[in-house]
């Protein structure tokens, strides 16, 4: 009985544009428009309601336990400053060196806290979508840090010609430079950006994809007719709930290694070795 | 049967990344059982091999949904 009232939620799970839910889950279904905006022809999507909501929630947090800062802190102020001591120590003191680090520590602060934030939706239940499951997210963050490592860089170098000259190594004999240089042209312009969104999305795309096929797979065996599938439909569900626990910690680790690579692309441009 | 023959050449084409991330992490803790105060310095090599050769596998992923059907 419990289970039969449950049913319209499970199947609204996938959540697809259509409304029922479907077997396998396709790319199609993490698009999710909630609502058409009037005269645009644009939609307003589910992950642009977790972003918004990720923005909100971030400010109002930052805000509230940073306002009164106290040198015996209260337990807002400590959990942010846990966090914020782990970005300014682990990741931009050590890989950017205690010369330069400073500057950057804001914008890794805020990628961070925003990335994490924003994968733990996908596992936290009233949003369950990971907003950088959709790769236009990924995309512009991606754009802010390549925008920065390249202005770092060429002030550093004082202008673009120097810059560029100083990403082909040194000491190369002369035969092997039409090999090298597109290498390293394509490191710094192309791989870079490339692999540090497609990371993320991929990341978090495979991930929700996983926890969907398990939910909505034990659904589909559960609903099917034969008694036996009925009870495989316990070990899938039970797998969603681990796969759940592995989601949490491939989340967290995303958004690390995310500002792990931004601040090795910035250390990279400040060192000015190669 | 009915199927896709990509799903397979992607599940062929993770085996190098998988083969990879198992070294990186072997390596990491034969380091840290060697010299344990060591760990501190050697988490984040590990982890930015881990992503970097990770990210081929991502490729893949990207590749198999973008490819014709």
């Amino acid at each position: 009985m419990v289970l039969a009232a449950l049913s319209p939620v499970l199947s609204a799970l996938p959540m697809s544009g259509e409304g029922d839910g479907h077997f396998p889950p396709e790319p199609q279904d993490f698009w999710q428009p909630l609502f058409a905006i009037p005269g645009t022809g644009f939609y307003f999507t589910r992950s642009m309601a977790a972003i918004a909501i990720s923005a909100i929630l971030l400010s109002w947090w930052l805000v509230r336990t940073t306002r009164n800062v106290s040198v015996v802190p209260s337990r807002g102020q400590h959990y942010t400053e846990l966090v914020y001591n782990f970005i300014r120590n682990d990741i931009a003191k050590d890989s950017i060196g205690a010369k330069d680090f400073l500057r950057f520590v804001p914008l890794l602060f805020a990628l961070f806290v925003f990335i994490l934030l924003n994968n733990l939706f996908g596992i936290i239940p009233p949003i369950q979508m990971p907003t950088m499951s959709r790769v236009a997210y990924p995309i512009a963050l991606t754009a802010i840090v390549y925008v920065v490592y390249h202005w770092v860089g060429i002030k550093k170098h004082h202008g673009i010609v120097n810059y560029i000259k100083w990403m082909i190594p040194p000491g190369l004999p002369a035969w092997l430079l039409p090999l090298v240089v597109p290498l390293e042209l394509m490191t710094f312009f192309i791989n870079r950006p490339l692999t540090l969104a497609l990371r993320l999305f991929g990341n978090m795309f495979a991930g929700h994809m996983l926890l969907v096929v398990f939910i909505v797979g034990g659904w589909e065996l559960f609903t099917s007719d034969s008694i036996g599938l009925k009870f495989v439909a316990l070990p899938a569900w039970l797998m969603a709930v681990v796969m759940t626990l592995f989601e949490a910690l491939i989340q967290f680790l995303q958004a690390y290694v995310f500002v792990l690579l931004a601040a090795s692309y910035f250390s990279d441009a400040v060192s000015g070795e190669h | 049967m009915s199927g896709n023959l990509n799903l397979v050449g992607y599940g062929l084409a993770a085996i190098g990344p998988a083969i990879a991330v198992g070294l990186i992490f072997a390596a990491y803790i034969n380091g840290v059982a060697r010299q344990p105060e060591a760990g501190s310095l050697l988490r984040p090599i590990a982890i930015l091999g881990f992503a970097l050769a990770e990210a081929l596998a991502i490729f893949g992923l990207v590749l198999f949904f973008i490819s014709p059907r």
